[in-house]
């Protein structure tokens, strides 16, 4: 392998781990305030046909990008509402907002399979972009893709050098200490949860608008659930979420530049790669008993009831 | 209210006159996918309504899309019977088991699955002949290739796609003799992430034209933005990317429905193991790019109509596997059986068949 | 002004009438849904909640579709009682269908009486490690239950997947991805002429009476419903958490290999990569609409049978796409989780308008 394929395999692994990147992001912040949604892949197929039918009908991509954003927070305000003031379960809540947002997604993109639209054009970062390799890898992405690395930092900065990111762990960890020091729990948990919306949206209109521009039924397929590992992957680590979502795109990367280059392995075996790796990952964060903050978040899934308290 | 149901009661009454003079017949659709997937479901319903359209109201249609091959599978067949369809298609390979078990029952409806090998009193199968495109495909790869390396993007490793790939390298190799080709599995019929990688992955390791046996156009818009070629499957792709559009190679479902429904209705219709291709219009060659070298589009036509008239088969000996067996004699074309159960690759492809 | 206030126990009444009230609300939802897409809406309600009792095939194949559900909910529903939070009764189905159906081929020129029995326990045993694994990595480890059953379902898929293009292949089926056919002597009786109704859904409605018998009359299910209920007192009361674990995990595990191995030995007959439309993720929806109690899980397996059903027959008899039906799918379930919320709280009118 030359420095050419290296930089390119690299360059592939960030874009590949971008919309992974998106969910998982929105995906630890609504965990880390303790509620599990496992409806990001049916709040990804509303970002993803949303944006697309707003960025063809307007013209305007940044236009389809926030239309998503808003479609993946109304479609987890449904879930909120649900788990949060009902008490429905969330996990059966989660699966039943993916079907419902399969459903809702094919019927309103249903005219507009074969439509085209023009994607996003790389925007190569001046003087960055010159490093030499750093450059390439890093600096001559899409804007959605420097948007992730913002992102990022912004919420690295938020969960651990802000009273933003204190409230959101109490909650998280022990909402009933938390609300009896004034915290209001649901309201933190609704903003989370949307947030978490809107990153799913965020990366359904990855998907459609810039990874491949264009709808099709099911075109996310399934990188929802790979985003639920990744979280964990990450123990719950904004920062690492990064690093993970990269190496998971680096993962499929790698098994398909293998293939190209005349290894002969099967595809199935190393598809199951990720998901024994966090396994892997969770025996190891498991076993060291000092590391106990890098486990779940200790209510996650668990319900709230303000009204319960004494 | 009432008024409406009497309506819709003497339209039944209607109905059932008419009926007595001519009864449409009813065909009924199984697809695997959903029929927006723009790939192998989605050109099952044009086909379903080049069928309607032909017919008028002499055929009444009815699909049911996303279709799990499992237990379910006998279950949508049998109530499609049930309803009273007196054809059924059933259009993916899982099917297979389930229609030979239904049609045991229904021994009066007429059943055609598509890419099988079981038949039975009342069930036929039909095969495209991929090879064929793969074989107009290769051959325009073959000149087209600046790096000598075409890519071919496969789903998995059934026959089908040994064989293609192998009618691919062939016909690649006879135009150009220092031509690889590399191979990536993608696991998937249908992925756009996953194809747009393997046709990323392809072309960072110097492929500039890509065959796609997938279903969904994001290895050409991939080729798009790299500047380098492709060529379309299933449906004509030619609009999601222009300049990097070679051709498509088009599944055409719409005359076979039309025959095997023609046959029903004289009852002529038999079951019989239906290869069709080129010279029956089943599968096409789409949409030329304009901007394809005079060369090019000139050796395109020619090895279409080659192949179309049957003076070009592409699968005749003598061919050696890649372990150096000979494979077919010299001089013999292989039969359709013998397609059915290509499991090596031709001399000359590097990888090998995978598990 | 409507406040909402909690209820000190819950209501009888609303146990009985929530449902009532869900599927109230999901008609009039049906009722604007489908008149808005053009469709009748009292035909469609009819031909998706009715219909699929209508006759007596179809109510077979409700008791077919409902079996693999009920089994994988009556487990989880004890596992979730005893706040085991396991996702992975698709990975164990799975592991149950690849385990016994490596038996069946086992047995495929056997004559042997055992033959049946033995493959089932090898699905049974299949399943029950499937799920040992992520229980041990729990106890252990301390990973979180949810996370770990996800990723072994996926783990099950990709290892079921990998061995149908592999090692269980059918060394006679063209090299399509499929088992060979399973001898008879390893095939699940069927209980009635004409119908697909076989041992394997008295096998799950047995298990639903035995989870039934464990969770009410016997000392461990008291210690399960405590444990649920209030684990402080539970351990303060000196019950084993680890040992309550392994027995729910493993019992649920083993109904769901059952219900992998069911599937292959019955409708199914072959070892195909289709095994499971998502049965493991339905029967959570399943064990929750039963409200955690294995009676329960019956009805609402029953039901979710019906729904899914009903969709295929609404897209075969008025063609309304499948993207509607999930829709309207998802909707139900909306309802019928959120209006659990009225057996534990009621809404009480009052005069200030406002506060």
């Amino acid at each position: 392998m030359d420095a050419d394929l290296i930089v390119q395999i690299l360059f592939a692994a960030i874009k590949t781990g971008t919309p992974l990147l998106f969910i998982a992001l929105g995906e630890v912040i609504c965990e880390k305030s303790g509620v599990l949604n496992l409806g990001q892949e049916g709040m990804m197929l509303m970002g993803a046909v949303v944006g697309f039918l707003a960025a063809y009908g307007s013209g305007n991509m940044g236009f389809g990008i926030i239309a998503a954003m808003v479609m993946g927070s109304i479609m987890s305000l449904i879930f909120a509402v649900l788990v949060l003031h009902i008490g429905a379960n969330q996990v059966a809540t989660g699966l039943a907002l993916t079907i419902f947002g399969t459903g809702l997604s094919a019927f309103i993109g249903a005219d507009f399979v074969g439509q085209t639209i023009q994607g996003f054009q790389p925007i190569a970062i001046p003087l960055l972009s010159d490093i030499p390799y750093v450059g390439q890898i890093l600096f001559s992405h899409d804007i959605l893709v420097y948007f992730s690395f913002f992102m990022t930092a912004l919420l690295v900065y938020v969960v651990n050098k802000t009273r933003i990111g204190l409230t959101l762990k109490a909650v998280g960890e022990n909402p009933h200490a938390a609300n009896a020091i004034g915290i209001k729990v649901l309201r933190v948990r609704y903003l989370a949860v949307m947030f978490g919306g809107a990153m799913a949206g965020t990366a359904g209109a990855y998907m459609s608008l810039v990874y491949t521009p264009m709808w099709v039924e099911g075109m996310t397929a399934g990188r929802g659930w790979i985003a639920l590992a990744l979280v964990v992957f990450a123990s719950w680590r904004v920062g690492r979420i990064m690093l993970g979502a990269y190496l998971f795109g680096l993962a499929s990367i790698m098994h398909l530049v293998l293939q190209g280059l005349g290894w002969s392995i099967s595809p199935n075996l190393l598809a199951m790669l990720p998901y024994v790796a966090t396994v892997v990952v969770m025996v190891i964060i498991g076993a060291d008993h000092f590391k106990e903050k890098l486990l779940a978040p200790r209510s996650l899934g668990k319900p709230f009831d303000p009204r319960n308290m004494a | 209210m009432k008024f409406k149901s009497l309506l819709v009661g003497l339209g039944l009454l209607a109905g059932a006159n008419a009926a007595l003079a001519e009864d449409p017949l009813k065909v009924g659709f199984v697809y695997v996918g959903p029929v927006g997937d723009l790939g192998w479901s989605y050109e099952h319903d044009l086909g379903r309504k080049g069928l309607e359209e032909y017919f008028g109201d002499k055929v009444e249609t009815t699909f049911v899309e996303n279709v799990p091959e499992g237990a379910d599978a006998e279950r949508v067949i049998t109530q499609l019977a049930k309803a009273g369809n007196d054809l059924i298609f059933t259009t993916s390979f899982g099917f297979m088991n389930p229609t030979i078990k239904v049609a045991k029952r229904f021994p009066n409806v007429t059943f055609e699955h598509a890419t099988g090998y079981k038949l039975s009193k009342n069930v036929g199968t039909y095969v495209l002949r991929t090879y064929e495109g793969r074989y107009v495909s290769g051959t325009a790869a073959g000149m087209m290739t600046k790096t000598d390396t075409i890519g071919y993007i496969g789903s998995f490793p059934i026959p089908e796609v040994i064989r293609d790939i192998n009618s691919t390298f062939m016909a690649a190799k006879s135009v150009n003799p220092n031509v690889k080709m590399k191979i990536v599995w993608v696991n998937s019929w249908y992925d756009p992430g996953k194809e747009t990688d393997a046709a990323n992955a392809l072309m960072d390791q110097g492929v500039d034209v890509l065959i796609q046996h997938t279903d969904s156009p994001a290895p050409l818009i991939a080729a798009e933005k790299r500047g380098l070629r492709a060529i379309g499957q299933a449906s004509d792709m030619s609009q999601f990317a222009p300049e990097a559009h070679m051709f498509s190679v088009r599944d055409n479902w719409t005359p076979y429905y039309i025959n095997i429904a023609k046959n029903v209705m004289d009852k002529t219709w038999e079951p019989k193991d239906y290869w069709g291709g080129f010279a029956d219009e089943i599968l096409t060659i789409e949409s030329i790019n304009p901007n394809l070298p005079e060369a090019v589009k000139a050796k395109i036509s020619s090895t279409f109509a080659a192949i179309k008239s049957g003076e070009l088969k592409p699968f005749t000996g003598p061919i050696k596997d890649n372990k150096g067996n000979l494979v077919v004699k010299a001089g013999h074309s292989m039969t359709d059986v013998e397609l059915a159960q290509v499991n090596w690759y031709v001399e000359g492809i590097t990888d090998e068949v995978p598990h | 002004m409507i406040r909402i206030q909690a209820r000190t126990e819950p209501s009888s009444l609303m146990k009985v009438a929530s449902p009532l009230l869900a599927i109230v609300l999901t008609l009039i939802f049906g009722a604007i849904l489908f008149s808005a897409i053009g469709k009748s809406p009292v035909q469609a309600l009819h031909v998706l909640l009715i219909a699929p009792l209508a006759d007596s095939y179809n109510i077979g194949e409700m008791f077919v579709k409902m079996g693999p559900l009920l089994l994988c909910a009556v487990g989880l529903s004890l596992c979730y009682r005893a706040n085991m939070w396991n996702i992975g009764a698709e990975g164990q189905l799975l592991a149950g269908a690849l385990g016994g159906s490596a038996m069946a081929l086992y047995f495929i020129d056997s004559e042997s009486v055992f033959a049946l029995p033995i493959t089932l326990l090898a699905g049974i045993i299949s399943g029950m490690a499937w799920a040992a694994v992520p229980t041990f990595l729990k106890l252990r480890y301390n990973s979180n239950l949810i996370l770990t059953t996800i990723m072994f379902n996926y783990i099950a898929l990709y290892l079921l997947i990998w061995s149908v293009h592999g090692p269980l292949r059918d060394p006679d089926g063209y090299g399509f991805p499929e088992s060979a056919l399973f001898s008879d002597i390893t095939l699940l009786p069927t209980l009635f002429e004409g119908s697909r109704i076989h041992l394997g859904i008295l096998f799950a409605i047995i298990s639903g009476i035995i989870g039934w018998f464990i969770l009410s009359k016997t000392h461990l299910g008291f210690q399960i419903r405590v444990f649920g209920a209030d684990e402080p007192a539970a351990r303060y009361a000196g019950f084993s958490s680890k040992k309550l674990s392994w027995f729910v995990m493993l019992f649920a595990g083993a109904l769901a290999g059952l219900a992998g191995v069911s599937e292959t030995t019955g409708p199914i007959g072959q070892l195909t990569p289709n095994i499971s439309p998502g049965y493991g993720y339905s029967a959570i929806i399943v064990a929750y609409l039963g409200r955690l109690h294995p009676i329960g899980a019956i009805i609402a397996a029953m039901f979710m049978a019906v729904l899914y059903m009903g969709g295929d027959l609404a897209q075969i008899e008025m063609g309304i796409p499948v993207a509607v039906i999930s829709m309207f799918q998802g909707v139900l379930l909306f309802f019928l989780l959120a209006c659990d919320f009225f057996i534990n709280n009621r809404l009480t009118f009052t005069n200030q308008a406002t506060n």
